[in-house]
């Protein structure tokens, strides 16, 4: 790649299949948002300010149940606390940067962004610091007009569903195909069904605390048994 | 909902500054902090934890329209999760998912 201008394309053409996934989400993200009785213009400027979309469907899934505004800050949270990991990962690559850039790239920091953008780093430790931050803004810019404009287009057209469509089912349904490539192995599925049987177990818990109560355990279920597995396998 | 619009708002701007806060951390602060192994091993457990924490609930909800005394939101669920596990593909779920769910409800005469 010895054009500057080469990685942003390539960013592009690398990130265009995932919006196969991306814009449905993003459609169903606006159609749940008016559901819940959220504005179609203010589903929208969400999408812009959280930009993370499994953090805003459960924060629209809590507003449903009327949650209190606390357990949506801690769970929006927790679903987004991965990005520290993207984030202590990406650093070292992106440290010649300018702050300013670094900020304007962490603002756009997403699940595709952080996965292709440090497979392309690892692949060509070659890149010049300018090629690593027109990659990364190639893979980031069709998600920046997609995800924003899918959860527009949803929100105006959820706008004209009837509600016994019963659209609130897909809240659930969009989770479980999120759930499933993050069980991996013994001890996230552990993690998984701690949190999944604790959360309906303490569904009567005010606020909707039985879900921080239930995710907190669920995760140090799963870092528990991770260190069980190791022990063995030193044994 | 219970919030009011400029509370709601107010809500986003905030998750939005948190989601940021995260998303810049060590890509703005970094400097030889690193990560220390076991928040790494926690953070491992984050997704699975908290979604399967959302979704349990939400999946056995129950729509009040049975079928053989039976919620078919009950009915629904264990294919659903099937369905899921097998193609871990958002869109093939809710088209599985809503399908059947409506299909069903029109059988209950709901």
């Amino acid at each position: 790649m010895p054009n500057p201008g080469r990685p942003y394309l390539q960013g592009i053409r690398d990130v265009l299949p995932m919006l196969l996934g991306v814009l449905p989400f993003g459609l169903i993200t606006g159609v749940t948002a008016v559901g819940v009785g959220v504005k179609p213009i203010d589903a929208t400027v969400m999408s812009v300010l959280m930009y993370a979309g499994a953090s805003q469907l459960s924060v629209l899934a809590l507003l449903q149940d009327g949650a209190a505004v606390a357990v949506m800050v801690l769970t929006a949270t927790l679903i987004n606390l991965r990005h520290i990991m993207y984030s202590a990962s990406l650093a070292p690559w992106l440290k010649p940067l300018r702050a300013t850039t670094r900020a304007a790239m962490s603002a756009v920091m997403v699940d595709q962004v952080y996965a292709f953008s440090l497979l392309r780093y690892r692949r060509q430790p070659d890149l010049t610091p300018n090629q690593r931050r027109n990659y990364y803004l190639g893979v980031a810019t069709p998600l920046i007009i997609g995800w924003p404009g899918s959860t527009a287009v949803g929100a105006f057209l959820g706008a004209q569903v009837p509600p016994s469509w019963q659209l609130d089912y897909a809240i659930p349904l969009v989770f479980l195909a999120l759930l499933a490539p993050a069980v991996t192995d013994r001890p996230s599925l552990l993690a998984a069904v701690i949190g999944g049987t604790l959360a309906w177990a303490l569904q009567g818990l005010p606020y909707n605390l039985g879900l921080v109560v239930a995710a907190t355990a669920g995760i140090a279920a799963g870092a528990l048994a991770e260190t069980q597995v190791s022990k063995k396998a030193q044994a | 909902m219970t919030l009011q619009r400029p509370e709601l708002l107010a809500l986003f701007v905030l998750l939005g500054v948190i989601t940021f806060a995260l998303r810049a951390s060590f890509v703005l602060l970094q400097d030889r902090v690193t990560l220390p192994a076991s928040i790494r091993r926690a953070l491992t457990y984050v997704p699975s934890a908290v979604i399967a924490a959302i979704v349990t609930p939400a999946l056995l909800e129950p729509s009040g329209v049975t079928l053989a005394n039976v919620d078919v939101r009950y009915l629904i669920a264990p294919v659903a999760i099937l369905v899921a596990w097998r193609s871990k593909n958002v869109v093939i779920t809710i088209v599985f998912g809503m399908t059947a769910l409506w299909i069903l409800t029109a059988l209950a005469g709901g």
